[in-house]
């Protein structure tokens, strides 16, 4: 943008107070770019996989260490969150669920489904793995 | 149809439209994943590699990994779009994006490949 004008430009983000729907809005974004890092981590683990087990065992003990649990955590979280404001975004696109009160209420139902759906995932996961 | 109607970047609204088609196909694609990983995450190598022989492992991982791939190559697309103005550094961020998507869908699909041979 060579030619933007020398001035502030709209919208004036700080001096907005943060509301559940543009809260959620920038959090799908960083999500998804959290979710792209992580795509790259599961594509070098396939690779170690795939050029034997000296790199697999290499490979699961990174992830396996209290930061890749930390790493693990932190992916599921934007996971699951990017998945179900996905769907939010789905129904929108379909021209559904644009109503405020619906709009507020799908937001945190998106909120209390991420937790949900990572708490389940991580009891279920840390029991099939044996470490619960 | 005339270009007019295809908008600046002559593509129309195929972007928008691989993007929704993308996410769409990725929710089942997710849960299976969510599901993989546990057997995954303790596994030994041998464990891995019989995970691995079962034909539907391989083939969900190929077309997560081709459509998570294609549908993060969009979104990360439009974040450089809207937060880049410098103009040389905006193409060369987004030629880096696409030959970055093509060699990770590209390395995850010959290993994914190789483990499942």
């Amino acid at each position: 943008m060579a030619d933007a004008p020398n001035r502030p430009l709209s919208p004036h983000l700080q001096v907005y107070r943060p509301q559940i729907t543009s809260v959620l809005s920038i959090m799908h974004r960083a999500t998804g770019i959290v979710l792209s890092l992580g795509t790259v981590f599961l594509v070098l683990w396939l690779m170690a996989a795939a050029s034997g087990p000296e790199a697999f065992e290499l490979a699961q003990a990174c992830a396996g260490s209290w930061l890749g649990y930390l790493f693990l955590f932190g992916f599921s979280v934007c996971l699951f969150y990017h998945l179900l404001n996905g769907i939010r975004h789905l129904f929108w696109d379909a021209g559904h669920g644009f109503e405020l009160g619906t709009v507020t209420r799908t937001g945190w139902a998106v909120i209390l489904g991420t937790i949900g759906l990572t708490a389940v995932a991580w009891v279920l996961g840390l029991t099939v793995t044996g470490a619960m | 149809m005339s270009n007019r109607k295809l908008g600046p970047s002559k593509t129309g609204t195929s972007h928008w439209w691989h993007q929704r088609l993308t996410a769409v196909a990725l929710i089942p694609l997710i849960i299976f994943l969510v599901g993989l990983l546990p057997s995954m995450a303790g596994a030994s190598y041998r464990e891995f590699t019989e995970l691995m022989q079962i034909p539907i492992t391989p083939i969900a991982l190929i077309l997560l990994i081709g459509t998570g791939l294609y549908h993060m190559k969009l979104g990360v697309q439009v974040v450089i779009e809207d937060y880049v103005h410098n103009e040389p550094l905006k193409v060369g961020l987004q030629i880096a994006l696409l030959l970055g998507t093509v060699f990770l869908a590209v390395a995850g699909i010959v290993s994914i490949i190789m483990l499942a041979a």
